[in-house]
């Protein structure tokens, strides 16, 4: 089994998902299973291929760097969890 | 009067102007049809208010004799667009309750063209999925059923919701996004035609984001010449998505000559593979003889890294999921975890992410992170995007010899809610689509006919990229021959 339970919690803590103890098993087999299975991409040649980082072959667009929207305060909080006095509400961050 | 839910947009478009029905009349028909929570369940919001006031403004264009094609035509949307004042939660419970305070650039183009929102449509959790199992507001079922069964089948996915709504006659037409199959095999598994147009042919703003450079916006429709009308409507140069191809929108329904003399049809020979139905191959082989029989070339051709193609895709899908969903922290938006006394901001992410998510998508944002992670990065993100690379090249050498490729669009027709539990064979629904995505080309899929146990299955023709216009040419004229006109038998 190429993903073990450490795996799994290190990843899960990466991903910021916490994970119950008894997810942990099963979630490491179904991992592993995923994992195993794309290993046959080792087959493949890759000698000297460019890695593919677009769908197309495209080059991004330019602009001008001038402001064509904004002031929408309320707009932007109006589906935050917590707001206060303009702001997004989180928990103390630090001590 | 005819059954004005069985009409097609092009019929529909014909009657309103010619003063048969209002698109009051329209819009009330189909808002008389389907429900959230209903025995299909494919709607996740009605929305009659916004449809009635948008028939009425339809009316007045029509009555103005200024009508676009789409004027009001009724259709679903997908969860997954964002529409202005209206729920859109990507089928997830972590954004519950979203209402977005701006429209998708799609949706927007689609209301522009005078059409009627009808609501929103459910899906596979951020459209991970095949069978729309995944969806928070629980699984769709399609209307069709096999032959003397009352099992409940699948309508696919992720698109489920769209496939089920369009095939039941509760929407003209619907919108679906395609990042590995979630429109073309959801539209062969209920008897529609399903396009997935190319990579930037239609903008990806404002839809939720799951693997920014797969997904693809399309419609479900009843035939090839509706997808002509919708893929007009929807595809535009996009300011806000700097990816959408800076090439103009050809006039799609004007190549719908059906002439199809001298074109080179592919037929790879790496799609014939274990576990495929009979069925599916001799309908494959009656779709070449039918283009054969006007006037098209069968050539056979080779896609020698077609195996490659889901792998490479469960690499790189996950690893931009994880970078796309990272944004659901709950600070900005959607739900957050009750906390505990003493919690912090760390605590506050994990507990969120971990109610909010389902199984699926937290596998996949796993999967992506671990790729994605120090040490692993070469050997699994770098390979697959060089495994990409071969494959777009498997198709530019086809394209050199040919003008289109057919193909199956599944390897069998719909399966049974609740037959796939594992995650892997759930990925094979995606072995003939998911090649296309990763090339970035547009694909369509064309109802072929029925399997001997009554359920619909699918044909799929690959066009050049940016080329729909000639696709859809080829994909008409395969529609005419095959004359699919099947409907499910009403239970619901």
């Amino acid at each position: 089994m190429s993903v073990d339970a450490d795996t799994v919690r290190k990843v899960a803590k990466l991903a910021r998902i916490a994970v119950q103890e008894h997810e942990v098993e099963p979630f490491a087999r179904e991992l592993s299973g995923i994992l195993d299975w794309v290993e046959q991409l080792q087959e493949v040649d890759v000698t000297g291929v460019e890695p593919m980082t677009s769908a197309v072959p495209m080059r991004l667009k330019r602009r001008e760097d001038k402001i064509t929207d904004g002031n929408r305060r309320d707009d932007i909080l109006a589906n935050a969890p917590e707001s206060r006095e303009g702001f997004f509400a989180v928990p103390k961050v630090v001590e | 009067m005819t059954d004005l839910t069985s009409l097609t947009i092009a019929d529909a478009r014909y009657k309103l102007r010619a003063k048969e029905f209002s698109a009051a009349d329209l819009a009330e028909a189909f808002l008389a049809t389907g429900e959230p929570g209903d025995a299909l369940n494919a709607w996740c919001e009605k929305t009659p208010d916004l449809a009635r006031e948008q028939a009425q403004a339809a009316d007045a264009r029509l009555a103005a004799g200024e009508a676009p094609s789409l004027c009001g035509i009724p259709l679903g949307i997908k969860d997954l667009f964002c529409t202005k004042g209206v729920r859109s939660q990507a089928g997830s419970n972590i954004l519950k309750d979203f209402e977005p305070p701006y429209e998708s650039t799609v949706t927007s183009n689609l209301w522009a063209e005078g059409a009627v929102m009808l609501g929103k449509l459910s899906m596979d959790e951020f459209a991970m999925g095949s069978s729309n199992e995944t969806a928070c507001y629980g699984p769709v079922v399609s209307p069709w059923r096999r032959r003397g069964d009352d099992a409940k089948l699948t309508p696919g996915g992720s698109s489920g919701g769209s496939a089920a709504a369009l095939a039941a006659g509760q929407a003209m037409a619907t919108t679906g996004t395609d990042t590995g199959g979630s429109i073309r095999q959801p539209a062969a598994f209920t008897g529609l035609v399903g396009l997935k147009p190319t990579w930037g042919r239609c903008s990806r703003w404002g839809i939720v984001a799951f693997a920014s450079s797969l997904d693809q916006a399309g419609p479900f429709t009843r035939t090839v010449r509706d997808a002509a009308i919708m893929l007009q409507a929807m595809a535009s140069v996009d300011e806000k998505d700097s990816t959408s191809a800076d090439i103009p929108v050809p006039d799609y329904e004007a190549a719908l000559t059906g002439d199809i003399k001298g074109k080179r049809i592919g037929i790879p020979k790496e799609y014939t593979v274990d576990g495929m139905s009979a069925e599916i191959t001799k309908f494959w082989e009656q779709g070449a003889d039918h283009l054969r029989a006007q006037g098209a070339e069968i050539v056979e051709i080779s896609l020698p890294h077609t195996k490659y193609a889901l792998p490479a895709y469960y690499i790189l899908s996950p690893a931009e999921c994880s970078s796309n969903l990272a944004r659901y922290d709950g600070v900005r938006y959607g739900q957050r975890a009750e906390l505990a006394q003493g919690d912090g901001i760390t605590e506050m992410y994990e507990k969120t992410r971990a109610e909010g998510f389902g199984d699926e998508v937290k596998r996949r944002i796993m999967i992506g992170t671990y790729v994605l992670s120090a040490g692993y990065y070469d050997a699994y993100y770098t390979r697959a995007q060089k495994v990409r690379r071969l494959i777009n090249r498997d198709f530019e050498q086809a394209f050199g010899e040919v003008d289109a490729i057919l193909t199956p669009t599944t390897p069998s027709p719909a399966f049974g809610l609740g037959e796939k539990s594992d995650p892997l064979d759930m990925y094979l629904q995606d072995i003939f689509t998911v090649t296309v995505n990763m090339a970035g080309l547009p694909g369509i899929s064309v109802p072929a006919g029925l399997s001997s146990d009554g359920l619909p299955l699918g044909l799929q023709l690959i066009g050049k990229a940016f080329d729909e216009a000639s696709l859809l040419n080829t994909a008409h004229a395969l529609e005419t021959a095959l004359g699919f006109n099947a409907t499910p038998e009403r239970w619901w």
